[in-house]
């Protein structure tokens, strides 16, 4: 494959029923009424000559270089700015369009380098291109006058440069922060012929403006001004392969730009539904973890976590785990086993872990890392809709009038997402934003809530049952609705419950801190939509009463009509690429894929005749049962894929614990993760850019990921699965991931339309994929619920035992930040560091007085369970007696302090909650020296033995 | 008052008109002498704009600036009807008249094309300029 830009059109795609039909240099086109002529020109396969125009953005009608001749019509008008009309007559090529052209392109080159051969552009330039098409052969006005040749070259971003010698001042970049990204972080500054794109202020620079870092203003740039910096170091990339962004649950695609085996830069597909064309600065730049000098790439062997870490082949690693899994299975039992599937991987790699443990292990010990995140979703939204899934495509966000964000920070963990929310927001559509912290989405620029609920950390299912008291009893039920669609002896039970007097917005405004007309704005505002749609993350689930919450969000959006159309809905935002095709693969203990339990015997029975095996029916352990029965001895080996427990779960110390007293621990990753310090085996793994599969979005969307160049390591992880299956001796088959998902599919209801080839011919599917629905199903529940009834459940508020007191007064929360993911693997491996470095406290001015603290300040951070430290930050960000912070980074260790308290139905840990006590420290925990002394020592690698 | 707590005052008395910006802009160019990089990100965060928005229009125009210049400022129109009555012949006198001590900006039509050369001090036109008058005008700011 040879490398071509994209094609663009010039001006955006219009959606419209009319159709104008018009001709152009003598063909005939039809388009929707209101396109431009230059799209028009470019659908019959024309191209006006552009500079300032992009299809990602609205025309701008600056570089007068799109003029063309309309007959009938004096001069001539920019073709960006023009619509097409019905019997039009174009010339894009006349002698007078030509002379203008040549005159325009004449100006712009008086004041540009001419280095193009030296330039990390040269060929891959729309200026150079323009100047070819326009045939410049000579700038009459010379060289001598003045010119920006000698402008400083901004190098502050550690993933492109922004060289201000070679803009032309287009204004394209200012447009893409603006249309695309929503941050507007770059401005022209001055006028006229000293006008200069900048980013920020006087003095700024791009790392110190608002910029962050998406990149749109690169893609956007079509010159070399803004310019990646891999690409100047590289060179021009020579093909490229379209893939799917492994960070987030947005599942942005991206054609993946290689050089040879290089990967000289990441692009947003235009083509991929989820991103239309967008990016952010982990998917677009930070995947430089690729080949970071920590990477593992040989098997490693130790009998106990005391000796060095000793490289062997992937032989004797698989003979020496096969042999330990083996035997321990003979002596303790199949029930003895487990192992703990991946949310970054594959739904090919993660079916075949949860095969491993159900067909190869004999017991149904498997779990997923859904377990510390959306479990509740699945729970709840199985529960009162009948599937485990959101209801919308990310699309549906345009047709929104009302969004009620609740526990979620979109412009930090979901950024693709964000911006087109934000772009909604611009256009109009009100903003509910319910979160103890005052997220950035609360107030930035163009975009504010009108209603920020601050509630107090652990309150979600109050205010919730609160917004629903008001609803109930103003009278603001989509009656029709609920007598249609829902379970109407149920829904009457719960509008009783929610219409007591003790569910009002005045009766718990103490326990919620929300005050009670704020609230009740709220779910006024919510009720009359007319399309509201609630979009929500972690800060819902993470709680005692996540699955609580959930149901108590599905009950609002059932009782106001807002399921089963575009523009509104209910919509996990998933942390994770692949959350929710790992929960969709069967990686639950009680679950088989597509979400049938494990004690249905059909459903049993069906993959007991494809797998030749018989399956244990009574439901597996889940991690942190499986961690506790480690430590009673009856749970002894466990194989992780990509996952990072010992960092990502809670209460740090008990799950050291419970990994210690095993006698195998298999860790396959990346790296040496902190699990890998309690691990005996260590299976290295291989990226995302290095393996075939599927990953499946927050919306259901299965997109392909491709390989774009070989694995570090030999082997892509579903090989080595099926490596470890078969050194176990279940002699699996598989040569491809498309055959695994061929076994899905056969296995699968909601997956029986979904094959390689499909999604390769329609770029991506959303399940269900089925009889009734064989193009994929955006948007659900749009004749009736899944579960046939929506059920309508009471949700009675139950205060967490995590309790505030005397000896910890504050209650923390935690989170995530723009530029790091998760446990920070990936992102702290990369130059993305440069925004976060570490762990901060963010910690409110009056709670930091009273404790003699000022930004900066190393504090101790202490909780029932421990203790660690970090440095504080003072904001009005969170309410007083509210702190926060992320856990990307293991020094820290974050959940050293959280607790062991869970969502009452699924286990999932109440992250969000912990009582703790903030004060002055002078240097770190005897927990952290401690693990840093353990881990050090952990991570040792023996010398190679000599060659005999 | 600090400077701050005057940019609010200033801010609240044009925050709920249509398009307060310029007004806001204005106002603390004339009472502040500037619209300093401080003041820009105050004025962004109490409209909700970005700090990019404010900067890209206190460095267009000529009538705001990012740093105080506490000299006195005579405009002087440099459009095409007072050239054609011979301003440019004027600057060489202008700018021995201005030295260090008075700025010179140039506008570009001041509304008075028939009667030009034409040039404005504080808010006081002054027409039919000659050397000696626009020195003396010059000498007078």
């Amino acid at each position: 494959m040879t490398y071509e830009r994209q094609k663009d059109f010039g001006t955006p795609e219009v959606l419209a029923e009319t159709q104008v039909t018009l001709i152009i240099d003598g063909r005939e086109v039809t388009v929707p009424a209101g396109t431009s002529v230059m799209r028009a020109a470019a659908e019959c396969g024309g191209s006006i000559p552009k500079l300032c125009a992009t299809d990602n953005m609205k025309a701008f009608g600056s570089c007068r270089l799109c003029l063309v001749e309309i007959e009938g019509r004096k001069g001539t008008p920019a073709s960006c700015t023009t619509p097409a009309e019905q019997g039009m007559v174009v010339a894009t090529q006349t002698p007078r369009l030509e002379k203008l052209r040549r005159g325009v392109m004449e100006l712009y080159i008086s004041d540009h380098p001419l280095d193009c051969l030296t330039c990390s552009a040269n060929n891959d330039c729309e200026l150079q291109d323009q100047a070819a098409a326009v045939g410049l052969r000579d700038v009459r006005y010379g060289y001598e006058g003045a010119d920006h040749l000698g402008a400083p070259v901004d190098t502050s971003n550690p993933y492109f440069d922004f060289d201000p010698s070679k803009c032309i001042v287009c204004s394209r970049c200012v447009r893409a922060c603006d249309e695309v990204q929503g941050t507007l972080a770059l401005t022209i500054d001055g006028r006229g012929f000293a006008s200069m794109v900048s980013a920020g202020q006087t003095g700024d620079d791009f790392l110190s403006s608002e910029c962050v870092s998406c990149g749109a203003c690169v893609q956007a740039c079509p010159t070399a001004t803004l310019q990646e910096k891999s690409v100047k170091e590289i060179g021009k990339p020579e093909r490229s392969v379209v893939t799917t962004c492994a960070y987030c649950g947005v599942g942005c695609t991206f054609r993946a730009e290689m050089r040879g085996e290089q990967l000289v830069r990441m692009v947003p597909w235009k083509d991929g539904k989820a991103n239309r064309g967008h990016s952010c600065v982990k998917g677009r730049f930070a995947w430089g973890y690729a080949n970071h000098a920590d990477r593992i790439t040989s098997p490693m062997i130790r009998e106990t976590i005391h000796e060095p870490w000793r490289e062997v082949s992937w032989d004797e690693a698989l003979a020496y785990t096969a042999g330990k899994l083996n035997a321990i299975k003979a002596q303790y039992g199949a029930r003895a086993l487990g192992g703990i599937t991946s949310s970054r991987c594959t739904n090919e790699e993660t079916f075949l872990v949860q095969k491993l443990v159900r067909a190869g292990f004999g017991s149904n010990n498997v779990d997923t890392c859904a377990r510390v995140c959306h479990s509740p979703t699945g729970y709840g939204l199985k529960t009162t809709f009948g599937t485990s899934a959101g209801t919308q495509d990310f699309d549906s966000v345009m047709q929104a009038d009302v969004m009620l964000v609740i526990g979620a920070n979109p412009t930090d963990a979901h950024p693709v997402f964000a911006s087109r929310m934000k772009r909604r927001l611009r256009q109009g559509a009100k903003l509910i934003v319910i979160d103890p912290r005052r997220i950035d989405l609360v107030r930035t620029p163009h975009v504010s809530a009108e209603h920020h609920l601050a509630l107090r950390p652990g309150t979600n299912v109050a205010v919730l049952t609160a917004m629903a008291h008001v609803i109930v009893t103003e009278g603001l039920v989509d009656q029709a609705f609920v007598a249609e669609r829902c379970d109407v002896d149920a829904f009457e039970d719960w509008a009783r419950f929610v219409s007591d007097e003790r569910h009002s917005p005045e009766f718990l405004a103490e326990v919620t801190g929300v005050p009670a007309t704020t609230l009740r704005e709220a779910a006024r505002l919510y009720a009359k939509g007319p399309n509201s749609a609630i979009y929500y993350g972690l800060g819902v689930t993470e709680h005692s009463q996540g699955s609580s919450t959930v149901m108590a969000i599905a009950n609002l959006a059932m009782a106001t009509g807002n399921i089963g159309r575009p523009g509104v809905g209910v919509n996990p935002l998933r942390g994770q690429n692949n959350v929710q095709g790992a929960c969709d693969m069967g990686s639950f203990p009680h679950e088989l894929s597509g979400y049938r339990h494990i004690s249905d015997g059909d459903t049993r029975a069906l993959f007991e005749a494809d797998w030749q095996v018989s399956l244990d029916d009574d439901p597996g352990l889940r991690i942190p049962n499986m961690l506790d029965a480690a430590l009673d001895g009856s749970f002894r080996a466990i194989y992780i894929q990509g996952e990072d427990i010992l960092q990502s779960d809670p209460d740090t110390r008990h799950v050291a614990a419970g990994l210690a007293a095993m006698d195998c621990v298999i860790v396959h990753d990346l790296f040496l993760n902190e699990t890998a310090n309690y691990a005996h085996v260590f299976l290295p793994g291989s990226t995302f850019l290095e393996k075939d599969g599927t990953f499946t979005n927050a919306e259901r969307r299965i997109q392909l990921v491709r390989k774009v160049m070989e694995p570090a390591n030999g082997l892509q992880d579903w090989q080595v699965t099926q490596a470890l299956a078969n050194a176990m001796g279940l002699g699996w088959t598989y040569t491809h991931p498309r055959e695994i998902m061929d076994e899905i599919a056969r296995l699968t209801p909601s997956f029986e339309g979904v094959s390689f080839e499909r999604l390769d011919e329609q770029g991506s599917l959303q399940w269900p994929v089925n009889e009734a629905n064989p193009d994929g199903s955006p948007v659900m529940h749009v004749d009736g619920f899944v579960r046939g009834k929506g059920l309508f459940v009471v949700t009675d508020y139950v205060p967490t035992d995590e309790k505030t007191g005397l000896r910890f007064p504050l209650l923390l929360t935690t989170g995530r930040i723009l530029s790091q993911y998760n446990v920070g693997a990936q992102t702290r491996r990369t130059a993305n560091v440069v925004w976060h470095e570490e762990d901060v406290l963010e910690i409110h001015p009056v709670d930091a007085e009273n404790r003699g603290l000022k930004s900066g300040d190393w504090v101790r951070l202490a909780s029932r369970k421990g203790e660690t430290t970090l440095r504080a930050k003072v904001t009005d960000r969170v309410a007083p007696g509210v702190v926060y912070t992320t856990f990307h980074h293991p020094e820290t260790q974050a959940n050293v302090v959280t607790t062991d308290y869970s969502d009452w139905a699924t286990n999932c840990p109440e992250y969000k909650v912990t009582a703790v006590q903030v004060s002055r420290s002078n240097g770190p925990s005897d927990w952290q020296e401690n693990y840093a002394e353990l881990a050090d020592r952990s991570r040792r690698i023996a010398p190679a033995e000599p060659a005999e | 008052m600090s400077q701050a707590a005057r940019i609010d005052e200033i801010v609240a008395a044009h925050v709920h008109r249509e398009g307060p910006l310029l007004p806001i802009l204005r106002d603390v160019q004339a009472e502040l002498g500037c619209v300093s990089a401080e003041a820009e990100t105050q004025v962004a965060l109490a409209l909700n704009l970005s700090r990019a928005e404010v900067h890209g229009v206190v460095s267009f125009y000529h009538d705001l600036s990012e740093r105080p210049d506490p000299r006195p400022c005579v405009e002087i129109c440099r459009a095409e009807a007072c050239q054609a009555r011979g301003a440019e012949a004027l600057m060489d006198a202008a700018r021995a008249a201005a030295g260090e001590r008075v700025r010179l900006a140039d506008v570009y039509c001041l509304g008075l094309c028939s009667v030009g050369p034409n040039a404005k001090l504080g808010d006081e036109v002054h027409a039919r300029l000659d050397a000696a008058r626009l020195a003396s005008l010059i000498a007078s700011a």
